[in-house]
């Protein structure tokens, strides 16, 4: 009883050990590993397709990808995507921007720094 | 069937000429659903959702194509993709539908040279190279899947959204394997 205890806190402390806390920068590599599983059906830096290109995106107001076309929330948002808004934003998108058709979410703090994190790389490019 | 590819593109443009393409083909995912029931703005944001996933699958059935017409796949490679090719063709018929069944308009599909451009179909250059291209698109799409699963309304969809993740989960493993590519890891690789 106690050692089947002691596991699985020790198993706990390490899963929280592996989410850093707070605004610690996430891994550009690994976010990009995570952009082409997680992201690569709806978007790619360059182009447009069912969601928007992401060239640029980081510091940029919401809705701006040329040619794209947004859903009306968006569109008037007048949100600017830093670091704050963006771990919000993948987080849950319908609640940064409701009405937006972006349905997809990132429950992990940890990736959301990392995606975050590979943006802000390619939006420099 | 198994010659629909290289034909698809005379057909499929005179199809949607004619008007015939999805007009009342697609069987509703959601049988018995009734839309008035739910709030108004909720149902509206869920065919948002669904929209988006249609413009996915518009996206997969058109990137077999680009695969088929470039010449690159040989047998069995080329009937697999065909195969594949049609599952998305029911998840699109079957999308539209539940789209209009609640009240929504379905996004129409971009034309092929536009799908040529976003997936840059010019750098394929082997069977592998489409293959990767497929077994990259059927990866985002089995997690866009699983991930829009939250964020819809309707718990009825939300097992759509689940069938379809199903499905491109199927079409992943065939091509990953069609690679050599080993298994994931280790449990649960897809949807995090
Ligand atoms: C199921 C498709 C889908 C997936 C998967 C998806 N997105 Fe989106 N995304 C969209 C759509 C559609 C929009 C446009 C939203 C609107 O207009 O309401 C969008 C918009 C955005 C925007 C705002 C862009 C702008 O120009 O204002 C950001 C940032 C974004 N997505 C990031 C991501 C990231 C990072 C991922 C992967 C973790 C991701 N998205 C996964 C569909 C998707």
């Amino acid at each position: 009883m106690r050692r089947i205890w002691r596991g699985s806190a020790t198993a706990a402390l390490a899963l929280l050990a592996a989410v850093p806390f707070g605004t610690s920068a996430g891994d550009s590599q690994r976010g990009k590993q995570l952009y082409e599983s997680r992201c690569i059906a709806c978007h790619s830096i360059d182009e447009n397709r069912v969601g928007p290109a992401h060239k640029g995106v980081f510091g940029r107001r919401a809705g701006q990808a040329e040619g794209y076309d947004y859903s009306p929330a968006v569109k008037a948002s007048r949100l600017v995507w830093n670091q704050k808004n963006l771990n919000r934003w993948l987080a849950n998108p319908g609640k940064v921007i409701p009405g937006t058709k972006m349905g997809y979410s990132v429950s992990e703090a940890k990736d959301r720094a990392d995606l975050i994190e590979y943006l802000k790389t390619e939006s420099r490019g | 069937m198994s010659i629909l590819i290289p034909n698809s593109l005379a057909r499929r443009s005179f199809l949607s000429k004619s008007g015939l393409i999805l007009s009342g083909t697609g069987v509703a995912l959601l049988s018995g659903h009734d839309a008035l029931a739910k709030s108004k703005s909720d149902s509206a944001n869920d065919v948002d959702i669904l929209n988006v996933a249609l413009g996915l699958e518009h996206e997969g059935i058109n990137a077999y194509t680009l695969g088929a017409k470039s010449g690159l796949l040989q047998k069995p490679v080329l009937d697999i993709a065909v195969r594949f090719q049609t599952d998305h063709k029911e998840h699109r018929d079957a999308l539209a539908a539940t789209i209009r069944k609640l009240g929504g308009k379905p996004v129409e599909e971009k034309s092929l040279a536009e799908y040529a451009k976003a997936l840059k179909a010019d750098t394929l250059k082997s069977q592998a190279d489409v293959l990767e291209l497929a077994v990259r698109l059927e990866l985002g799409a089995t997690n866009a899947y699983l991930g829009v699963i939250p964020s819809l309304k309707d718990v009825q969809l939300a097992k759509v959204a689940a069938r379809l993740a199903a499905d491109e989960t199927l079409h992943w493993t065939i091509l990953n394997n069609a690679l050599g590519k080993p298994l994931p890891a280790g449990g649960m690789p897809f949807g995090a």
